[in-house]
């Protein structure tokens, strides 16, 4: 076991989370006034978790660097959010999507946390009515379902391309509700900068007012980090731009473990890039993937002359496209998970067939579906012989109904009109499935700090399936973290407010200062931007879709090297005690280029192809993905040690009671 | 393309602002408005001066982030985007753009083109929400059924971003778009009828107290906002705030 | 009940109301006007009714005035409000992009026809109150045609009278369609009542611009 205890408790697996609710420690609800939780982070997990904590009767702080908590970047997921609801009886439970998720995870996830997220997933859609969050409903007044790939049933809900931001519009309610009630003391335009441990415990953060620039002190008597992921560490990437970090990684430097840095999400769904003076991606909904079908021309001439803009898609004949999805993978055609979509993108790609200027993306074409979906309006309109163009319309229509949102984005952006001429798209960072180590608590190596959401490691293993995030966002944040926080404050009732002037807070802040000072003084030639564009440059070609030996051990170095030109030559303008966002992004960046260090590491540690971490040394003679269950059924936990290069490696040997390890197939 | 810009220039809240002029050449249109601010900062960064500072974040038109008024105009020419979806092709060569920030007295500038919107979060911690416990201990979620049309009716409310584009776009700066899409997102739905009074009263003297203006009905937020959330929401809340009033 | 009244949509709806109930009584206005271009004798009777009938005289004259009052308070009050909304202005606006003229200048309008009223009071209803009440003549029914024809002799008399109703249209293009929607109506009627305020705000004004030019130009030869 190690240094790791995952805390997973005994007893059958499905009755394991009931169990424990039953037998951990609560604190009563006069004492909880008398303790207080910071939040960092406001999104899914952290607005969810928030608001709950207040709800108990907890003082809460939050603490988001957005001028809102609305604006955390869960807002952007468009999809959906599963539930084992079985509202369409198509034999789902929550059974069946424990096992998917694991099984989607590529058996890299923790068994007892992926059944308890499944186990409550549906409460979550319950709750999520409750506050007026507007799902998709038939006629019949009932909530809607759709497929999300990696499964065979429907149990997606959504709000249009917009479910994300319904979801933390509801949690974000719920937060103001409680802020309303002086429950909740909401920080925006503040970045927590470092944790402060107080006798072996998490006990307060430091943080700067973003428009001050002031740094402050909170206190409380437990720390919650629900600060999101890391793809920003790629630069381009799906995520907001001031995604970061800094949160979870100076919680890593005060003792937390990281865990699976290098397992990340490339959706495969995005709009591909255009230029040089790319700023992010745009996801394009991996709903698309029910009714959109992917190909490349079968011809390497063909591709070429669409390349050079000689031939449109259109004018490709249906025998001369490689539906290549459908083609290699009949079972789930292109409804495959993502790691095994973006993979199968990027082989078409360097295989020499991509369409566009720069070879790198692929066609995700609706025409099947709207002429599909325009005969079936003509029937149900009892239209009898209309013509092609007219069933076209009917189709162009409900389509429009479905993802309308989706294709004015896409047409704003390429300046193509994806109801006329196939979308383009290409893999993009999308997501971290690598985080924090959290026991069964969420609990990190360090007692009193919390992790949830996107910034834990615990439920998705080495590949996050579709419209599982925002479950794991809310299922952490909502019905999870109330109940185990609870079994460490109960200890605290006697506390009293813990001290902010004291000597480690003292020290802590120095430590702060210490480096917004060096950042400021440096004074050197480029920008923040100039560096983070080459640390995104390494992570994407050597750390990306697929990884080997030379260029993670190159990665390494060239981080390294990187990050100590940074130090040296980087220029912040301006004052630090004043508005300064290029301080906010060297803040970001200087630790974007530890963590990207430690990310190559951990991916040149793990010798195996799992998930989204693909070995070229380790794949079967078809392409895919082989997993090393002998050696590597295990979480990685790093234990900062100074230098990244410096870092620990501890093991948590994953056990599967409940389910039989596979080679994952989609076929 | 060579692009004439006309820049509100603002060191803090205190300080006195004035608009300064920039020239960029080399612009494509296939990069986003947001990416050629970030090209003019870089430049400016490397000749030593102070960066212009923009609220921005997901870039892809849903975090409600981005607040710029140009040439006149909140997020843009264009029509049912965020400033971040603009692209550059929607200007020529030659073009001169003025960029300011969202004004509104209940939106004080913060710093050059950032501004302070806390004023829609005290209205929506007034009443935007409906108080159900988080404990998920509530009814099946298809113990509610709900009209499709008002279920949509509800949704197409509550795509509100949050903003501020009715706000600049308004002559009166009035905030009744944005609070009224709120309210008749509850109010459509049967959860939020329980306390639909209290709620949009609360509401309506917050965003008051504000000192936003009053509605005019021009219609110019319908047509600026970037969701295209529909006037009818503010129609919604006049009748349920009437209404409640009414009834006391 | 205080706090109804301070707020902004209880004044938008006193704005609504006052503002419908002028449109109505604009609709009395004219067909009573239109008489004096029909029928000499029916514009008599009638005028000398709405003279001296006490309903008319101490229950809607008063009412009338307090809601002309009413609307232009109120709407100088919003008004002023919404200018103190926007202290520091915009370099650049383009109004016009998202919102027709009208609707954004109802206090340019709003003021003209207020100033064009303060005429029409000091012709017609000063006269009339002096006649009556402070020189205390008998009554007289057959006066009221003679001395409405007399007004519009002179040219920029009925010049200003022909710009004003100009104005009175833009004003009741928007404002009359727009009060429904701030008492809260909004729904699938409102196609119907923006077409109906369109042909209102043309056609009433017209009238009155007709009946101006008409007794101008037919000025009563004794």
């Amino acid at each position: 076991m190690g240094i790791l205890d995952s805390k997973i408790p005994s007893g059958p697996l499905a009755e394991k989370w009931t169990k424990y609710k039953n037998e951990i420690d609560l604190v009563n609800p006069a004492n909880k006034r008398n303790i207080d939780i910071i939040v960092v982070g406001t999104g899914l997990a952290g607005g969810s978790a928030a608001a709950s904590f207040a709800e108990l009767g907890y003082n809460v702080k939050t603490f988001c660097y957005q001028d809102s908590p609305r604006r955390a970047h869960s807002i952007a997921a468009q999809g959906g959010i599963n539930a084992s609801k079985n509202y369409q009886g198509d034999g789902d439970s929550d059974y069946r999507l424990f096992y998917d998720t694991v099984k989607g995870g590529d058996y890299r996830s923790r068994e007892a946390n992926v059944y308890r997220l499944a186990e409550v997933s549906g409460n979550i859609i319950d709750q999520c009515v409750s506050q007026g969050v507007p799902f998709a409903r038939d006629y019949g007044g009932l909530l809607d379902n759709r497929s999300f790939g990696g499964v065979l049933v429907s149990r997606t809900f959504y709000a249009k391309g917009q479910t994300g931001q319904q979801l933390l519009l509801g949690a974000y309610a719920a937060m103001n509700r409680q802020i309303h009630r002086g429950k909740i003391k909401s920080y925006t335009r503040h970045e927590m900068l470092d944790l402060v441990i107080v006798d072996g415990k998490a006990r307060g953060i430091i943080t700067r007012n973003l428009i001050t620039g002031e740094i402050e002190r909170h206190s409380a008597h437990a720390v919650v980090i629900a600060s999101g992921g890391y793809g920003n560490l790629f630069f381009l990437s799906t995520y907001a731009m001031g995604a970061n970090v800094m949160a979870a990684w100076r919680t890593h430097r005060r003792g937390a473990f990281m865990a699976n840095p290098c397992f990340t999400q490339i959706h495969p769904t995005c709009i591909p890039v255009s230029g040089e003076h790319q700023s992010k991606l745009t996801l394009m909904s991996e709903s698309l993937r029910n009714d959109g079908r992917i190909w490349v021309p079968k011809r390497l001439e063909d591709a070429q002359a669409i390349r050079e803009g000689k031939l449109k898609p259109t004018q490709l004949k249906e025998e001369d496209r490689d539906y290549y999805l459908e083609r290699r993978y009949p079972a789930f055609g292109n409804l495959v998970p993502r790691d095994v979509a973006s993979r199968a993108a990027k082989e078409r790609c360097d295989a020499g067939y991509g369409v566009n200027k720069t070879g790198e993306a692929v066609y995700l074409d609706f025409d099947a579906a709207i002429m599909r979906y325009g005969s079936e309006k003509a029937l149900t309109s009892g239209l009898k012989n209309t013509d092609d163009g007219h069933i076209r319309k009917l189709g162009e229509e409900v389509v429009e109904a479905k993802y309308g949102n989706l294709f004015q984005m896409y047409e704003k952006i390429v300046d193509e009109n994806p109801y006329k001429t196939p979308m383009m798209i290409y893999p993009a960072v999308h997501y971290t499935m690598g985080g924090l180590w959290v026991d069964y608590n969420l609990q990190t190596t360090i007692p009193g700090c919390y992790a949830a959401g996107e910034a834990n490691f615990s439920d998705h293993g080495a590949n996050r399936l579709g419209a599982s995030a925002l479950m794991q966002g809310l299922a952490d944040g909502y019905f999870v973290l109330p109940y185990t926080i609870g079994d460490f404050l109960a200890d605290d009732i006697r506390t009293g407010p813990i001290p902010t002037d004291s000597v480690e807070f003292d020290k802590v802040e120095k430590d702060v200062l210490d480096k917004i000072n060096k950042l400021m003084s440096a004074n050197g030639t480029h920008s923040v931007d100039y560096y983070h564009k080459k640390l995104g440059k390494i992570m994407w070609n050597k750390c990306g879709m697929s990884r080997n030996v030379k260029g993670l051990k190159e990665a390494v170095e060239e981080i390294a090297a990187l990050r100590k030109d940074f130090w040296e030559n980087v220029k912040v303008p301006g004052a630090a005690d004043d508005k300064n966002q290029e301080l906010e992004k060297a803040g970001r960046v200087a630790d974007f280029l530890e963590l990207g260090e430690l990310f190559a590491m951990d991916a040149l540690e793990r010798n195996e192809s799992c998930g989204g971490h693909f070995r070229e040394e380790y794949q079967t003679p078809e392409g895919e993905a082989l997993r090393d269950d002998k050696n590597f059924k295990f979480v990685s936990a790093w234990e900062y040690k100074g230098e990244p290069k410096d870092a620990k490696l501890h093991k948590e040997n994953l056990i599967y009671e409940n389910i039989e390890l596979k080679t994952r197939s989609y076929k | 393309m060579k692009i004439y810009l006309k820049i509100w220039r603002q060191k803090d809240a205190s300080s006195k602002g004035k608009i300064v002029d920039y020239t960029m050449n080399g612009i494509e249109g296939d990069m986003s408005f947001l990416e050629m601010l970030d090209i003019l900062n870089e430049d400016l960064i490397s000749k030593g001066e102070v960066p212009i500072e923009f609220d921005h974040d997901c870039r892809e038109g849903i975090c409600g982030s981005c607040s710029l008024q140009i040439n006149g105009r909140p997020h843009g020419p264009d029509r049912l985007i965020t400033v971040c979806q603009l692209h550059m092709r929607s200007f020529k060569d030659g073009d001169t753009i003025v960029i300011e920030p969202f004004r509104a007295n209940a939106f004080p500038v913060i710093k050059d083109l950032i501004v302070d919107r806390n004023a829609f979060e005290r209205i929506q911690q007034a009443g935007g929400f409906i108080s159900v416990n988080t404990s998920g201990r509530t009814v099946d979620a298809n113990s509610i059924p709900i009209r499709k049309e008002n279920a949509d009716k509800a949704f197409n409310a509550a795509a509100c971003i949050g903003c501020g584009a009715c706000v600049a776009a308004c002559k009166n700066a009035s905030a009744m778009l944005f609070t009224s899409a709120k309210v008749s997102q509850f109010a459509l739905l049967p959860q939020g009828r329980i306390e639909a009074a209290e709620r949009v009263q609360n509401m309506v003297r917050q965003m008051d107290l504000e000192g936003f203006g009053n509605c005019t009905n021009t219609g110019a937020c319908e047509i600026e906002c970037p969701k295209g959330i529909s006037l009818e929401n503010i129609a919604r809340m006049n009748r349920e705030y009437l209404g409640a009033s009414i009834k006391g | 009940m205080s706090s109804l009244i301070k707020s902004s949509i209880a004044r938008k709806l006193v704005m609504a109301l006052s503002g419908l109930f002028l449109v109505l009584f604009l609709a009395l206005h004219v067909t009573i006007n239109l008489t004096s271009v029909i029928s000499p004798d029916t514009f008599n009777q009638w005028s000398h009714f709405m003279g001296y009938n006490g309903l008319v005289q101490y229950i809607m004259q008063p009412v009338l005035i307090i809601g002309v009052i009413v609307h232009f308070v109120m709407g100088i009050v919003l008004e002023f409000q919404n200018m103190q909304a926007r202290s520091i202005k915009y370099t650049k606006f383009k109004g016009a992009a998202n919102a027709p003229w009208v609707s954004r200048n109802m206090i340019i309008t709003g003021l003209v026809v207020l100033a064009f009223l303060g005429l029409h009071f000091y012709d017609f209803w000063i006269h009339e109150m002096t006649y009556k009440y402070i020189e205390a003549n008998p009554e007289d029914p057959t006066r009221y045609y003679t001395e409405t024809v007399e007004k519009f002799a002179p040219m920029w008399r009925t010049l200003l009278y022909v710009v004003s109703f100009g104005l009175l249209s833009l004003h009741l293009w928007h404002g009359f369609a727009s009060s429904f929607q701030s008492m809260g109506l909004n729904n699938k009627y409102t196609p119907s009542i923006k077409s109906f305020t369109k042909i209102y705000a043309v056609v009433i004004p017209l009238v009155f611009v007709f009946i101006a030019i008409y007794h101008h130009l037919n000025p009563i030869t004794h």
